[in-house]
């Protein structure tokens, strides 16, 4: 009954290792992107792929079936993938053209998506209780193939989410100056809109549809609290990222609850505990100066003239 | 067209949406030549700007830079764009370094060289903010971030450099600081284009003014004096009063065609 066996058992459960190697990889690359999406002010775009992922899930089943296939959820994830991938350039497209009735198509987009997924798999003969794994997320029942999978795809995010850090950081931080710099903006946005549709199927098999931009977006909101640049604010992402998916499989090994909704819990106790003891760490990371902005008086005060010219001596240092 | 024509617009015209707003624009603009663009609010010289950056499609007509139409293959390094105002603070917060480091990537290099520190400070110096280098964007004052965009423009080093509005927002010191900064840089021989709401401080280093018109370039050449009543009901004032002037004296001070 001590703690170190039962930790022993926990590692050594094949279920749970397959789980745990799950758990990791979705930790690590759905930070890398929820930092672009949230420097794009795209937060939601991962819900809205993870709705329209849904009808990917119910054609895959679809042709699972018709194939014969024994695992009838087999082709679950190609589906989702390929749905995915469609609708985040479809988002894209829209997003580009920057017209206010995008809005709405946004909107039908998503709606279909999720409305689209349960008519389909009703129709291949499932039930909605087939669409909950994908819906909530089912990390125990991961298996080699899906394992396997995931693991590819967080290879190829994870690739381009580091490896093309600084081009994607121009483009997310300035896109007109990106333009006016010859940079290929269109074709690196489409990047990222595959990677983040990349980034929902990885993350559907462990925190769920529904959940699977929380797991993008939380650890980012976390690591804003404590950073002050764009590479630190990723990398304190990615840590917060991966101890709130282990740290969530690890309960739930032991307390019968959802991995998916504990992981997203988890990620809200991190942020609500950041948020509370900043305060108190203000001064050890150098945020602790006046937080007012260094900005020249806009009016003319007896006496502090020097104020006003700060800002014109700072330049001739 | 002669060799040391460097951004060229030949019968431009740019459609927004179903907004006609250049109406057939012919300028070249030559090495070592210091362009203020001047108009009125809604005159269509940010948009200009716009389209000899690449950051436009023309609708018909052409631009080219360095005898290159405007694509793919024009030699983006010589050219450094400093847009109006910093693009509103994103999500995630970057340091100065960060942004000016970013200006090391353009049309053909996409990732960044080796010494990219080294530059990115070398740039920030060039401004005087290299002690920001650390600092996070938002916590520096509007002056000051646009002094950050010029150093990101300025981090490759071109030969053009293109401004929108620089000092629109800006408050009077920093307006100051700017004109020095670009003082030095004209010194240095890079050619400029620079859209103004006013000439101010700007005067004695414009060597040629621009001024369009609904969407026309309507003078070429001197600095002109101002032909329509600026502070008549159709004229918007978007930029600040902010200047320490005499009371009664602010209205003709900002159209910076006296004084």
């Amino acid at each position: 009954m001590n703690i170190l066996t039962e930790l022993g058992y926990f590692f050594t459960d094949p279920l749970m290792q397959r789980s745990l190697i799950a758990a990791v990889i979705v930790g690590v690359a759905a930070p890398i992107m929820g930092t672009y999406l949230v420097q794009r002010k795209l937060s939601l775009l991962g819900d809205g792929i993870g709705h329209v992922a849904l009808t990917g899930v119910a054609l895959g089943w679809i042709v699972g079936a018709g194939m014969g296939l024994v695992e009838r959820d087999a082709l679950a994830i190609p589906g989702a993938v390929v749905a995915a991938v469609i609708g985040a350039v479809a988002i894209e497209f829209v997003r580009e053209r920057g017209k206010t009735s995008g809005d709405v198509a946004l909107a039908l987009l998503f709606y279909s998506g999720i409305a689209g997924g349960v008519v389909l798999i009703g129709l291949a003969g499932g039930t909605n209780a087939n669409l909950m794994a994908y819906l909530f997320g089912s990390i125990s029942t991961v298996t080699t193939l899906d394992l396997f999978m995931i693991a590819a795809l967080g290879v190829v995010i994870i690739a381009v989410g580091v490896g093309m850090r600084s081009l994607l950081f121009a483009i997310s931080h300035d896109e007109e100056f990106a333009r006016a710099s010859g940079l290929p903006v269109r074709a690196a946005n489409i990047v990222i809109a595959v990677i983040a549709a990349l980034t929902v199927t990885v993350s559907m098999r462990v925190v769920g549809l529904l959940l699977v931009s929380a797991i993008m977006i939380l650890p980012v909101a976390v690591a804003q609290l404590m950073t002050a640049s764009f590479k630190t604010t990723m990398r304190v992402a990615v840590i917060v990222g991966v101890i709130v998916t282990v740290g969530g499989l690890m309960i739930t090994y032991w307390v019968p609850l959802s991995p998916g909704a504990t992981i997203v819990m988890l990620a809200v106790l991190a942020y609500t505990l950041v948020a509370i003891l900043k305060p108190l760490f203000a001064t050890k990371n150098g945020r602790g100066h006046d937080p007012h902005p260094d900005v020249p008086d806009d009016v003319a005060l007896e006496g502090v003239q020097g104020a006003l010219t700060k800002e014109g001596a700072s330049c001739n240092e | 067209m002669s060799t040391d024509t460097i951004l060229q617009a030949t019968d431009l015209h740019v459609t927004l949406g179903a907004s006609h707003i250049l109406r057939g624009i012919n300028l070249s603009i030559n090495t070592g030549e210091v362009v203020a663009i001047l108009g009125a609010n809604g005159s269509g010289k940010s948009t200009l700007i716009r389209a000899l950056t690449g950051i436009v499609p023309a609708t018909s007509g052409q631009v080219e830079a360095f005898g290159v139409p405007m694509g793919k293959f024009v030699p983006w390094k010589k050219i450094g764009y400093v847009p109006q105002r910093v693009a509103a603070t994103t999500g995630i917060g970057s340091t100065a370094g960060e942004v000016v480091t970013s200006g090391l990537l353009y049309g053909g290099r996409l990732r960044l060289p080796r010494d990219h520190k080294a530059r990115a400070h070398a740039a920030l110096e060039q401004v005087g903010l290299d002690a920001r280098f650390d600092t996070p964007l938002a916590n520096l004052s509007g002056g000051q971030q646009q002094r950050v965009l010029i150093a990101r423009a300025l981090v490759r080093e071109p030969e053009l450099l293109v401004l929108d509005e620089p000092v629109a927002g800006v408050d009077r010191p920093s307006q100051v600081a700017f004109a020095q900064t670009l003082a030095g840089l004209v010194e240095t021989g890079k050619t400029i284009v620079v859209v103004l709401h006013e000439l101010g401080e700007f005067r004695p280093l414009i060597t040629r003014s621009v001024v369009v018109r609904h969407g026309q370039i309507v003078h070429d050449g001197s600095a002109p004096a101002p032909t329509h009543d600026h502070s008549g009901d159709d004229h918007d004032h978007v930029h600040p009063h902010e200047g320490f002037t005499p009371e009664g004296s602010a209205l003709i001070q900002e159209t910076g065609f006296e004084s």
